[in-house]
């Protein structure tokens, strides 16, 4: 079914009544070309691209739970290509254009916004290295506007700019940052894949990876064993447990990262704010909802909730830039299982064994890489190169020396 | 949290800095061939359960601990001194 503003009308006429399920819940079949591990938001864009780009329709996708159940409902849904990196700038400036051609191609309401991220900075030297940063963007063919200190007034009259930790001396403005709705782009993705014939399998966990001589046969899973030429495990959060059963050890550690939200208010932030030197950044989503999150709670966990040192932590930031917000009642806290790699950024590469791939490693920016993540997954399983703009994430690079940190913060797993 | 620290007794989690896993413990000889330093400064293991990482008391009495505790609950197993390992000489 094509969804369109007018059938929204019609249907609303007639009581809604005409609605069809936005994909099939089909069982598995023994054998598929291709399994992807994982319906989150990367694995679901990996099947609808292999689908659309490469005309592999004979596939599968295998979720534990069910599609959407991990990060891709769990993050704070920021949406940017503000990278300097060579290897990081050209894979998000890739994702950003396709995240402003997802809805027409999927015929799917994301809520893709770009309200525009403002990266506020607190010295000189920030502000130069911020410069450095909209100049690459630039040269990337993104955008960058360097605001100073009544520029950034203008569009966040409501900071606290005198603030004697960290007076604001101004920001970055990426006027096609924004953010969109997260569950949206899974179910979108979804609906997506499942119409061009990929079978969405929920409630199947893969229990097993079969290799035989050094090539990939199939995966055992919660539903019987399932045969594949190729397999891909997308599954950031327990990337670590699934590659184990191929017998890996990832560059990755898990950490905590939490987010929170308040009751709904009316429109009051109207971007996306990045408080650097607090760990802090907000956004408003459109049901009134102030979203905002900090830093990982610093040591290794699978918890799926955070520690209250670390909240605390947050609210004293929001607090020291906004104190506006200090009435809003917080609803909900929850906290993402992250994979956090050695230089903060991710993998998208072949592995030792062959037909066997993985898309892992995102650290805490994952949303924003969910298109291009799928359709350089898709790109490197159905060719077996790496895409172009996805060629220096590779799984071997902190043993050849060939990272990519971005930050610039060393190679350990929670420092980025 | 609260970690048990063998000389200070049981502290708020905020007196302590993690460092990273047992593996930093566990420093290849020198010579090593570069896999050996990938695997002691990349890879991990990184259970969800049982495991054993480093942490500094940083607040308190200065001491490296090795924390045997559990990636999923929290909860803290056991806390010793590094220093109290027992290192086979090479």
């Amino acid at each position: 079914m094509r969804y369109s503003g007018l059938k929204v009308i019609t249907q609303g006429l007639f009581g809604n009544k005409g609605w069809t399920p936005a994909w099939r819940n089909p069982a598995p079949k023994a054998d598929y070309d291709a399994i992807i591990i994982g319906g989150g938001g990367h694995g679901l864009a990996t099947a609808f691209y292999l689908a659309k780009n490469h005309g592999l329709t004979n596939i599968a996708v295998l979720e534990k739970s069910h599609i959407g159940s991990g990060n891709i409902g769990r993050n704070t849904t920021i949406v940017r290509a503000n990278y300097f990196l060579p290897g990081n700038s050209e894979f998000y400036s890739h994702s950003l254009k396709l995240w402003e051609g997802m809805e027409a191609e999927l015929n799917y309401n994301v809520m893709h916004s770009q309200r525009g991220l403002i990266n506020l900075f607190h010295s000189d030297g920030q502000r130069d290295a911020f410069v450095r940063r909209g100049n690459a963007m630039i040269n990337q063919g993104d955008d960058a506007i360097l605001l100073d200190r009544d520029g950034v007034r203008e569009h966040l009259p409501y900071l606290d700019f005198e603030q004697t930790r960290f007076p604001i001396y101004g920001g970055l403005l990426h006027p096609r940052g924004g953010s969109a709705r997260h569950d949206a782009v899974a179910w979108g993705y979804a609906r997506g894949a499942d119409q061009r014939g990929v079978d969405l399998i929920q409630n199947c966990e893969v229990t097993g990876i079969d290799v035989e001589n050094g090539v990939v046969r199939g995966v055992q899973t919660t539903r019987g064993a399932i045969r594949a030429k190729k397999v891909g495990i997308i599954v950031a959060g327990r990337s670590s447990q699934v590659a184990a059963m191929a017998g890996m050890r990832l560059p990755i550690e898990s950490h905590i990262l939490q987010a929170f939200v308040t009751e709904g208010l009316k429109p009051v932030i109207n971007h996306v704010v990045s408080f650097g030197m607090g760990h802090f950044y907000i956004s408003q989503s459109d049901k009134g909802g102030l979203v905002f999150g900090g830093d990982l709670d610093f040591y290794a966990s699978y918890a799926s909730r955070g520690n209250l040192p670390m909240v605390e932590h947050v609210m004293e930031a929001g607090m020291t830039l906004m104190p506006m917000i200090g009435r809003a009642k917080v609803l909900r806290s929850w906290g993402g299982i992250m994979d956090m790699t050695p230089d903060g950024s991710p993998i998208i590469d072949k592995t030792h064994i062959d037909g066997l791939f993985i898309d892992a490693g995102w650290n805490y920016g994952g949303f924003k890489a969910v298109p291009a993540s799928g359709w350089c997954m898709a790109h490197l399983m159905a060719t077996g190169e790496s895409h172009e703009v996805a060629r220096r994430f590779k799984l071997n690079r902190f043993a050849t020396g060939h990272l990519l940190d971005e930050e610039g913060t060393g190679a350990q797993h929670n420092l980025h | 949290m609260r970690i048990n620290c063998p000389l200070c007794g049981p502290r708020d989690r905020r007196e302590f800095h993690y460092y990273g896993a047992e593996d930093f413990l566990h420093r290849p000889a020198e010579g090593a061939a570069p896999e050996a330093w990938d695997n002691h400064l990349h890879q991990r293991d990184n259970p969800a359960g049982i495991t054993k990482d480093l942490w500094y008391h940083e607040t308190g009495c200065s001491s490296w601990l090795l924390i045997t505790r559990n990636t999923v609950t929290h909860e803290i197993h056991s806390a010793e001194l590094v220093a109290d390992r027992k290192v086979p000489t090479p």
